[in-house]
């Protein structure tokens, strides 16, 4: 271990020929794992495709009720947030320990930011009735169907959100770790894995902030 | 073996469609039986010719790729035919003529309700003109529940929020057996009907409101009885025993039950002249004119322990039903 | 594949490894997470065995017998849920997978064994919520949860749920593992082309569990929120559409159905070569057909909801799609039936059920043409034909290939001999009492008596009280089975490396395999199913 930030040298775990081996498998893992969330997500995605192929209409009138500039804030915030968290896994695999410290860091403030705008957000369509189906009060909308869109806007971001919270998770505890020198050129998957996480939650806002805020 | 003991068991052919759907039935039902003789029995052959035997060496195969080319080309050939017939059969029983008798069909839990054009509504009895093509156009209040007549092979399910339809040419006169075939809850397997097939002096009988003589019942496990007697058609007995028919006809059964037994509802064993506990905390003596007044208006009175889920049967039975009806509930001791 | 199975009498192996309760709980070794699989699969399987036989009690006669309407729903539901998703799904891949998929392949473990521990863990708080709805309120919406019914039901749907969701992320976990395990975790020499079938069907069961599974999970997720909040997405009342509930969910639960035959397939062409001391027949057709099932598996959930209100040209276009799904199917049954020809066949219990299971599937199989006819449908779907049907692929399929495999595998899991009389009368119990059962449903099926009815006309009554009588059956031989096993794990004879003369690895080490699965790393050098001509003899189990 030539690198002097990393003071830990990491054993693969036994059943695995290299500690090559074992990296390629958990890369391999993690992409199975997002396959999975892909198809979380696609179910929702669904949902909404025949919503607003059946309602054309409605959906249109019930978008222009959502924040366009909170979502563009919170798209700008999570893409900094993926630049750095891409930052913090290349200064690890340099060994540039206290650097990945800041990115990591920096990742989970942005992530917070993300979660504050959020919180805005939300609390603007509450307080309008723009709440999911049964709890819908608004008298804006005139289309009986409104409540469905509303219904959909919580579930996806939502959903989405509770990813932000695990990725936040998952993060700090990368940080822990890198703060206890565990991570270094030579053994560096926990932060590429979350990292690759983290930049599909990022990907799923980026699919979510046009569908939901830019309907056409 | 397997092929005759299904081959007499479907029911009997309520229309042409059900003719054409035997066809098909008995066509897979011969096919079917061809390939499980042809497999199961190629295993007990050999089963039998290679079973182990000292010194009986085994022949080295691992394949053959023209049987595996015959094997995928055979079957897949015929399955095609299969789905071309069952697609031309499922199409007939999908396009309703333009000239077809409509009736609406509303399911509820756990009854259904027929409405005719001239305005007259039934409860788990439709009577419909024979020979001649009918549509029902149908939708639920409640839950999904499924409309299937076995005789006739079609069955669609029932929808709340949009309608569903289903259509048939009679050619049997008689009461055909209607079951709910969505799952929808406690009564499920009460949610029963009727389709009672009509002939032409009957349907106009029917529609002038007078009575329309005896009805067969057409039993759909392929026996066919024409004695039995309609409580539709025919007012006989005591006044109690009219009232057992017509609470059997408009569903109560479904609910209740006259043996003292706990369904969705109360039992109306000994109902008469009890005192109810109602939910609102009032408490009432079951005479006359509580019975009417919360068969019209069951929310009202709902009893208490139970659900206010009866739906009102306000407008679906004449007085002279209803009287029938007191009268055996009064009957039921 | 011949490599040399050094016998360690009395020597270390993963049970005696380490000991104590807790030795067992916090283990990472796979062998003994898969035994503790099988340990909770079998518990379930009795509970929802037992509301199996409530249920066909209730149905000896018309009208009330042992319980009202409101309970039967209830005993279906979790006859159901229970035998779907804790015992059927779980059984083959979490259970014998997990014990036989790293030796088979030469491994030491899983790709990520303490993935595996908390897979497992997953699965049992999934199965506590489910089995908590027992205790309280209950649930009665079928395992099938259609709205708006599920909606509106004062039952406890909301645990039940809960508990299929969490139990899914297991199933999602496991497949993940599996995947990785055969890519990355093979022996040396052990190439794709020499894989072994099971091999070859757990992977096409993973990729199907990881890729359906979340959309299973995702509407489980918009159920509970339905109850919850009342989203209303799949509530009419609010706007919603009930059917596409069963979209979503028949788009998981299609493939579920081969998530819980494939794997059976795996273990049926694992026993046949063995048992008929021949090389497999069409190795690369049953390992290919794996995948077109798979692929095909994605493309004809609608072929659930033939009258569901659906339009006419989806019912075209998955009625047709449906039928290919027999081709694949007919290849894998062809090449089973072409490995027994001019073999040298041993009949031990393994064989007997893998007979069973080619009756029974049979049967499932060819009903299932029936049901993907769509003319044909309209007439025999929600009746007792459909009971029947996935009855004879689920029970006849999976559970015969469970039994199998269970006793194919029972020497090498412990290291001991079941009895081999106890084992085949056993087997005559269940696949009689079996057919006695349900052959008389295809029947009521035809005469159109619907499926979940608590009570039911007069005219159906001789047939329904020919299958309850069946069940006890079952019952007794699934009693007698769980009494001639444990006899076995207690003073069982003792049993070889390697007692049916197999070639795959798991048999190349000792019984039970010690700790790391291999005194040392195996070396494939040849395919695993080169049974030569004089190749004829087992040692067997008598």
């Amino acid at each position: 271990m030539s690198n002097g930030e990393t003071a830990l040298q990491h054993h693969h775990a036994h059943h695995f020929a290299s500690a090559d081996d074992e990296f390629e498998a958990s890369k391999q893992g993690m992409w199975i794992f997002l396959v999975t969330e892909v198809l979380m997500f696609g179910g929702l995605f669904v949902a909404y495709g025949i919503l607003r192929g059946l309602y054309p209409e409605m959906v249109h009138e019930a978008h222009k009720l959502l924040a366009v500039k909170m979502g563009a804030i919170n798209t700008v915030v999570l893409i900094s947030s993926s630049i750095t968290m891409a930052l913090a896994v290349s200064s690890t695999q340099k060994g540039q320990r206290s650097r990945a410290i800041m990115y990591l860091v920096a990742t989970i403030l942005f992530a917070c930011c993300f979660l504050v705008v959020k919180y805005f957000e939300y609390s603007a369509k509450f307080h309008h009735g723009l709440l999911p189906g049964a709890h819908f009060v608004n008298d804006e909308l005139k289309d009986p169907k409104s409540p469905l869109f509303f219904s959909l806007y919580f579930m996806m971001t939502g959903l989405h959100m509770i990813h932000v919270l695990l990725g936040m998770g998952v993060i700090g505890w990368v940080l822990r770790r890198t703060i206890r020198r565990e991570f270094g050129p030579s053994f560096y998957t926990p932060v590429e894995l979350v990292g690759f996480y983290w930049h599909f939650v990022d990907l799923v806002w980026i699919y979510l902030f046009p569908l939901l805020y830019l309907v056409g | 073996m397997f092929n005759q003991a299904l081959a007499g068991s479907v029911p009997i052919q309520g229309t042409a469609v059900a003719a054409r759907w035997d066809g098909l039935w008995d066509f897979l039902l011969g096919l079917s039986a061809f390939f499980f003789v042809l497999v199961v029995g190629a295993m007990i052959y050999f089963i039998i010719a290679y079973r182990h035997r000292p010194e009986k060496k085994t022949t080295y195969l691992t394949g053959s790729h023209l049987l595996e080319a015959v094997w995928i080309a055979v079957p897949t050939l015929l399955l095609m035919i299969i789905f071309g017939w069952g697609y031309s059969i499922y199409h007939s029983m999908t396009q309703a003529p333009a000239d077809a008798y409509e009736v609406r069909v509303i399911g509820k839990q756990w009854l259904w309700t027929f409405q005719y054009d001239n305005g007259r509504t039934t409860v788990n009895e439709v009577f419909v003109p024979l020979n001649r093509p009918v549509k029902f156009v149908m939708t639920s209040e409640d839950v999904l529940h499924g409309f299937y007549i076995p005789n006739f092979r079609i069955k669609q399910d029932v929808v709340p929020g949009m309608y569903s339809s289903i259509w048939f040419q009679a050619t049997v006169p008689g009461k055909h057996q209607v079951f709910c075939t969505e799952y929808c809850g406690t009564s499920h397997s009460g949610m029963l009907a009727k389709v009672i097939v009509l002939d032409d002096a009957q349907w106009k009988a029917w529609n002038l409101n007078r009575p329309i003589g005896n009805v067969p019942e057409v039993k759909y496990s392929g026996v066919e009885e024409v004695s039995a007697q309609s409580p539709v058609a025919s007012a006989q007995g005591s006044l109690a025993e009219q009232g057992k028919a017509v609470y059997e006809k408009k569903g109560c059964v479904a609910c209740h039950s006259v043996d003292g037994t706990t369904k969705v509802g109360p039992t109306h064993k000994g109902l008469f002249g009890s005192k109810v506990e109602l939910a609102d905390g009032r408490t009432v003596v079951a005479d006359e004119n509580y019975i009417r007044n919360h068969i019209e208006n069951p929310q009202s009175s709902t009893v208490k322990g139970f659900n206010a889920v009866m739906p009102t049967f306000k407008g679906l039975i004449s007085e002279t039903e209803m009287n029938a009806l007191i009268a055996y509930i009064k009957s039921l001791k | 594949m011949a490599h040399q199975a050094t016998v360690a009498d009395g020597g270390d192996n993963y049970l005696n490894h380490s000991k104590g309760l807790m030795s067992w709980l916090t283990t990472l070794d796979h062998k003994r997470i898969g035994l503790m699989y099988l340990a909770s699969v079998l518990l379930f399987f009795l509970v929802g065995g037992i509301f199996a036989l409530l249920i066909r009690l209730e149905l000896y006669k018309s009208g009330t017998q042992i319980i009202d309407a409101n309970t039967y729903n209830r005993f279906f539901t979790y006859h159901g849920a229970i035998m779907v998703f804790l015992v059927i799904i779980p059984s083959i891949p979490a259970a014998l997978g997990n014990f036989i998929l790293p030796i088979i392949l030469g491994a030491k473990d899983v790709a990520f064994p303490r993935l595996n521990l908390a897979s497992y863990y997953i699965f049992m708080v999934g199965a506590i919520f489910a089995v908590a709805a027992l205790f309280l309120r209950g649930a009665d919406t079928g395992w099938t949860f259609y709205t708006p019914y599920s909606i509106r039901t004062n039952t406890t749907v909301i645990l039940v749920l809960t508990g299929a969701f969490i139990a899914g992320f297991s199933s999602i976990l496991t497949g993940l593992n599996f995947i990785v395990t055969i890519h990355k975790l093979r022996a040396p020499g052990l190439s794709w082309s020499r894989l072994p079938l099971f091999c070859w069907a757990l992977y096409a069961t993973s990729i199907i569990q990881v890729l359906a599974t979340p959309v299973l999970a995702i509407t489980l997720l918009l159920l509970m929120m339905e109850r919850i909040v009342g989203i209303g997405i799949f509530d009419p009342k609010l706007g919603g559409d009930p059917i596409l509930f069963q979209h979503f969910f028949w788009f998981y639960s299609h493939p579920a159905v081969y998530i819980m035959i494939l794997p059976a397939m795996g273990v049926i062409s694992e026993i046949i070569p063995v048992f008929s001391r021949k090389p497999m027949f069409g190795y690369k057709a049953i390992a290919y057909s794996s995948f077109g099932i798979a692929l095909i598996a994605f493309i004809v959930w609608g072929h659930h909801m033939f009258v569901s209100g659906q339009a006419e040209l989806a019912n075209f276009v998955f009625s047709l799609l449906t039928m290919f799904v027999a081709v694949p199917t007919g290849v894998k049954v062809f090449s089973w039936i072409g490995t027994m020809y001019k073999g040298s066949m041993h009949y031990y219990a393994p064989m007997l059920y893998v007979f069973g299971f080619l009756e029974l599937f049979t049967i499932g199989g060819l009903t299932g043409v029936f049901l993907a006819t769509l003319a044909i449908d309209v007439h025999l779907t929600q009746t007792y034909f459909v009971v029947a049907h996935f009855h004879y692929v689920m029970v006849g399929g999976t559970l015969m290939s469970l039994m199998a495999g269970l006793h194919y595998w029972f020497p090498k899991m412990f290291g001991k001999m079941y009895s081999e009389r106890s084992a085949q009368i056993s087997f005559w119990l269940i696949l009689i009492g079996f057919n006695v059962t349900f052959l008389p449903q295809f029947v009521l099926g035809a005469q159109g008596m619907p499926r979940r009815y608590w009570d039911y006309l007069p005219e159906f009554t001789t047939l329904n009280r020919i299958s309850t009588v069946g069940s006890w059956f079952i019952g007794l031989g699934f009693l007698y089975a769980a009494v001639y096993f444990y006899q076995a794990l207690r003073s069982g004879k003792k049993a070889s490396a390697n007692p049916w003369n197999a070639l795959t690895l798991e048999w190349q080490t000792p019984s039970p395999p010690p700790h790391e699965n291999f005194i040392e790393t195996p070396v494939v050098t040849s395919w695993p199913y080169e049974y030569l001509p004089e190749n004829i003899y087992m040692q067997g189990n008598s």
